[in-house]
């Protein structure tokens, strides 16, 4: 009898740890929407564009948003603007060297001022930025929105849970070595950059 | 020969402006595509998705309209031909 009641609890412990352990979520996004903009102020019209080329994963648990982590990856190359010269000039080693430098990435350490409400949970992430092979430390706010079991609404093949991330926040050009200190009248020095990504972590 | 050119400058200059007004008279710079926003249904992510059009700005204006002025400008380098005399011209010699 003892060693049964020892057995349930312990096979309780672990239904129960199970339950409450982190997910994983991989933001490779087979639908392609997610996507990152950025946006920098010039004269005529401001400079507004996506790139698509979303990776990374996140391990986020429910139970404790705060101890939440991972690393969101951009690929350079789908950097992508309306005109195609401007789109080439971007992309060449003069302004971003997408074949140099072929990833931009956040990753992130930790959460600090943590506030959840019901599946919606903000926070600061701090973490490393990277961009054009240069690191700095920064901290960004983000939206966590967890959306349990709506992962076969989304791709009715598969079963498990969604994670949306969002984020708006700003670099300087000159921290990363972006063309510094040229053509500031031509296009500003501040790039705003707006996150809106989903991650599916299937079960 | 400088009527051909002031009409053909002209022309160019009407064209331009004309197709500028078509497309949307787009005052910022020229666009090879125009972003597309689709919104997810589950996650409420806007996605955006680039469909191939030209739409001509500012840029694309200022080039073709001074296009047209060089065009009918060129008109001028050409000398008028001397017409013929009149009989009071020469009588009066």
């Amino acid at each position: 009898m003892k060693t049964q009641l020892t057995i349930l609890v312990a096979g309780l412990s672990l239904a129960t740890a199970a339950l409450a352990a982190p997910e994983t979520f991989d933001f490779k996004d087979p639908k392609g929407i997610n996507n990152a903009g950025f946006k920098l102020d010039a004269p005529l019209e401001a400079i507004n564009g996506t790139a698509s080329g979303v990776s990374g994963t996140v391990t986020f648990d429910p139970e404790n948003p705060a101890a939440t982590k991972g690393k969101i990856v951009v690929a350079a190359a789908t950097l992508t603007l309306p005109n195609s010269m401007q789109q080439g000039h971007m992309r060449s080693d003069k302004w971003m060297d997408v074949a140099k430098y072929p990833e931009i990435s956040f990753d992130a350490k930790e959460l600090k001022n943590v506030k959840t409400e019901g599946n919606v949970t903000t926070a600061d992430a701090v973490g490393a930025f990277t961009c054009k092979g240069v690191s700095k430390d920064m901290t960004i706010p983000v939206k966590l929105t967890y959306l349990k079991d709506k992962l076969s609404q989304r791709l009715p093949s598969m079963k498990g849970d969604l994670l949306v991330i969002r984020s708006n926040f700003s670099i300087k050009r000159t921290d990363f070595n972006i063309n510094p200190g040229q053509f500031e009248d031509k296009v500003s020095e501040e790039i705003e950059l707006t996150l809106s990504i989903a991650g599916a972590a299937a079960k | 020969m400088k009527s051909v050119l002031r009409l053909t400058g002209v022309a160019i200059i009407i064209a331009a402006v004309g197709f500028w007004l078509a497309t949307g008279g787009n005052r910022g710079w020229t666009k090879t595509s125009v972003p597309i926003k689709t919104i997810d249904d589950v996650t409420g992510i806007e996605g955006v998705s680039y469909h191939k059009k030209f739409v001509p700005g500012v840029d694309f204006l200022a080039v073709t309209v001074g296009l047209g002025f060089l065009c009918a400008g060129i008109s001028f380098l050409f000398r008028t031909k001397p017409g013929p005399r009149t009989s009071n011209e020469q009588t009066s010699h």
